[in-house]
């Protein structure tokens, strides 16, 4: 602060900070407290607002364990809260989406730390990184496109005699979120590549080539050696693709099946279909809770501490 | 359990630059031998190229006898210690030092003890639990070689290992890595350019230069025969003199230069344009009055004090600077600066060589 008081003087410093906290102050946690005020009070008509039945209670949140469902998991038959079913999909589904892009970046982020040429390391990263140019809706409107029941995939598909007749992609073959995982995978997996080759990078090649020397193959080399050095930087972009995705509310409206439900649809269906804020305020906040909750949980597991990921 | 690695004609290419040319050494089982040259001279492409992290372009690589083309690092019955050690910053000394065995299998209880056995021949006993980060420079360069050793290698390579050591522990080091390696009789290949380092620890030295080796030999020979100007100025300092060779005689010749004509010893190379004569400081002797043969008058520009020894500069007529080291032991008198005496040396001592061997010569 003295530094910029000095090279800056103090109208210019004054500017600065003012700028900073009105962005900070009214543009984020103002908007941010109201609804959090909001959350705790219950829908009225306007009319009644500020009334005698304008109280506080946790009436919101508890909304989310009514409406109980028989849901069937690989054959058990459970009966749950509708709207805890949907978190509960979100974030297996998030995970799943986490666990296929770090499959899909891993190799990648290894080839071009440690294997490729540096001379056309650029152009590499340069083609990785065009796609991103394309706004997410297009790029999630282009998935639709191809795994729509007469699109491309299906035409390569049936064309090269792998499949005999078409598949309907976006009812899902796995599961009803095949599309949305495909989606999300797309969208994510450079937040997962980024951090990962960030971490690989940083490793000293001579650890490798030790390894090796000691009599490593090359998947025990991976398991001791460029894995465990290179767990922050899985360990943010796991963090940041789970969080994405599990907020993601573009792809799984975009690609939902007739039964796939996104927990950001829910909090969208409060707000603009029932327009009753004070209950999509009370989900959001639930919601990053238990996200929250659920990342915690993870990092414990894996061992992973809150620096690792800040580095 | 020590081999012998055979070098046979081997060529290493980097692009059209050839960083080892025509190599070609028998290393025996058991000796410590040690590759010495300046950087960029092919010493450590020599080395990785034994190890397996580079195929040569040309030529065999045999170690016990058993051509290793084709094997990778991970095949190879040797054990490389890196110049930055590349010990792994995130297992404990232990896991460290039996990392090779955890790999091939080895189970945990055994592994252990093998550590404690290692731990203890490298003289870092009860460092076991303790993290990389937590160690000194040298007790580093200890798990470094517990680490190598406990695979059991035939032959053991070591890239400079010393090197970011401080002066008093490097010296202690080379006395200990000379032990290690009697006691447990494994082939140590070292590189250094360390000419002192390499004198020292080795059975015999490999001097190159350019991709090439310059000569083989013991260090003594290395020191005292060199076979040419690059070893005999690379392994210690000289008085070079220029000049043109006449009347070689059994091994001896008059060499003609602008001081006079002086007598020495001539190399079994050291013909045509590029030949010099070679005189050490130390052989070099200081008098007041002129020597019956090789004997230069110098006026003394230079004294200085060295501890063991006194190095004492002087110019020739012809503005040439050279040098003396008298032994301060007291038996010589200090000149002083500006006195007019005479330099002369031992036409046993002095030799006439040739310059480095060079590609396609």
């Amino acid at each position: 602060m003295q530094d910029m008081l000095r090279r800056y003087g103090s109208s210019l410093t004054g500017a600065f900070v003012a700028l900073v906290a009105f962005w900070l102050l009214v543009l984020v946690i103002l908007p941010n407290l109201t609804l959090f005020e909001q959350s705790f009070r219950p829908y009225l008509p306007v009319v009644d607002v500020g009334g005698p039945k304008d109280t506080y209670s946790f009436n919101n949140y508890a909304k989310f364990l009514n409406n109980p469902v028989v849901w069937n998991l690989f054959g058990f038959e459970v009966t749950v809260p509708v709207h805890l079913k949907t978190f509960l999909s979100t974030v297996f589904f998030s995970g799943v989406v986490t666990f296929i892009t770090f499959l899909l970046s891993y190799p990648l982020a290894y080839y071009l730390a440690k294997v490729v040429e540096p001379r056309s390391l650029p152009t590499l990263i340069l083609l990785l990184f065009i796609p991103l140019w394309v706004s997410e809706a297009l790029r999630a409107f282009a998935w639709y496109i191809i795994l729509t029941f007469n699109g491309p995939l299906n035409a390569v598909l049936v064309g090269i005699g792998l499949l005999d007749k078409p598949v309907r992609w976006q009812n899902g073959v796995l599961t009803a979120y095949d599309a949305i995982v495909i989606g999300l995978v797309y969208t994510y997996v450079l937040f997962m590549l980024f951090p990962i080759y960030g971490s690989v990078q940083s490793l000293d090649r001579n650890q490798i080539e030790a390894s090796e020397d000691l009599g490593a193959k090359w998947w025990q080399t991976h398991w001791r050696v460029i894995l465990p050095h290179a767990k922050p930087g899985i360990a943010s972009g796991c963090v940041m693709v789970f969080m994405l995705s599990a907020g993601s509310l573009l792809v799984p409206s975009v690609l939902p099946s007739t039964s796939s439900n996104w927990f950001t649809q829910t909090i969208q269906q409060w707000m603009l279909e029932s327009q009753d804020w004070n209950t999509g305020a009370a989900y959001s906040f639930l919601y990053i809770l238990l996200c929250t909750v659920v990342v915690a949980l993870v990092m414990w597991l894996f061992k992973v501490k809150l620096s690792d990921i800040a580095k | 359990m020590s081999a012998g690695i055979d070098l046979e004609n081997v060529c290493c290419d980097f692009g059209s630059f050839r960083a080892v040319d025509n190599a070609n050494v028998a290393i025996r089982p058991g000796e410590f031998f040690s590759f010495l040259g300046p950087s960029g001279c092919g010493k450590t492409t020599i080395l990785r190229m034994i190890s397996g992290f580079i195929e040569p372009t040309q030529g065999t690589i045999r170690i016990g006898g058993k051509d290793v083309a084709g094997l990778r690092p991970n095949q190879r019955p040797t054990a490389l210690i890196f110049q930055n050690l590349a010990l792994f910053p995130l297992m404990p000394i232990w896991e460290n030092i039996t990392f090779g065995l955890e790999v091939r299998g080895v189970d945990k209880a055994t592994r252990r003890r093998k550590a404690d056995e290692l731990l203890k021949l490298v003289d870092l006993p009860g460092a076991a639990d303790k993290m990389v980060s937590q160690l000194s420079g040298g007790q580093k360069q200890r798990v470094a070689i517990a680490r190598a050793l406990a695979v059991e290698p035939a032959v053991m390579l070591l890239d400079e290992p010393l090197s970011a050591l401080d002066l008093k522990l490097r010296q202690h080091m080379r006395a200990e890595l000379r032990a290690i390696q009697k006691r447990t009789g494994v082939t140590f290949i070292y590189i250094t350019h360390d000419q002192g380092e390499a004198l020292a620890m080795s059975d015999r030295v490999g001097v190159m230069s350019q991709g090439r080796i310059q000569q083989i030999a013991d260090p003594r020979d290395i020191y005292n025969n060199p076979v040419n100007g690059f070893v005999a100025s690379f392994v210690g300092e000289n008085n070079v003199f220029t000049g043109t060779v006449q009347n070689p005689a059994g091994g001896v010749a008059a060499f003609e230069t602008a001081l006079g004509t002086f007598r020495a010893r001539l190399g079994e190379q050291a013909r045509g344009p590029g030949v010099k004569l070679y005189v050490r400081p130390e052989h070099t002797l200081l008098s007041d009055a002129a020597a019956p043969e090789n004997s230069v008058p110098v006026t003394i520009s230079e004294v200085s004090f060295e501890g063991a020894f006194i190095s004492v500069m002087g110019n020739a007529p012809n503005g040439q600077l050279l040098t003396a080291e008298i032994r301060n032991d007291g038996s010589a008198t200090v000149p002083a600066i500006g006195a007019a005496m005479h330099m002369s040396f031992d036409p046993a001592r002095a030799a006439i060589l040739p310059d480095a061997a060079v590609s396609g010569g």
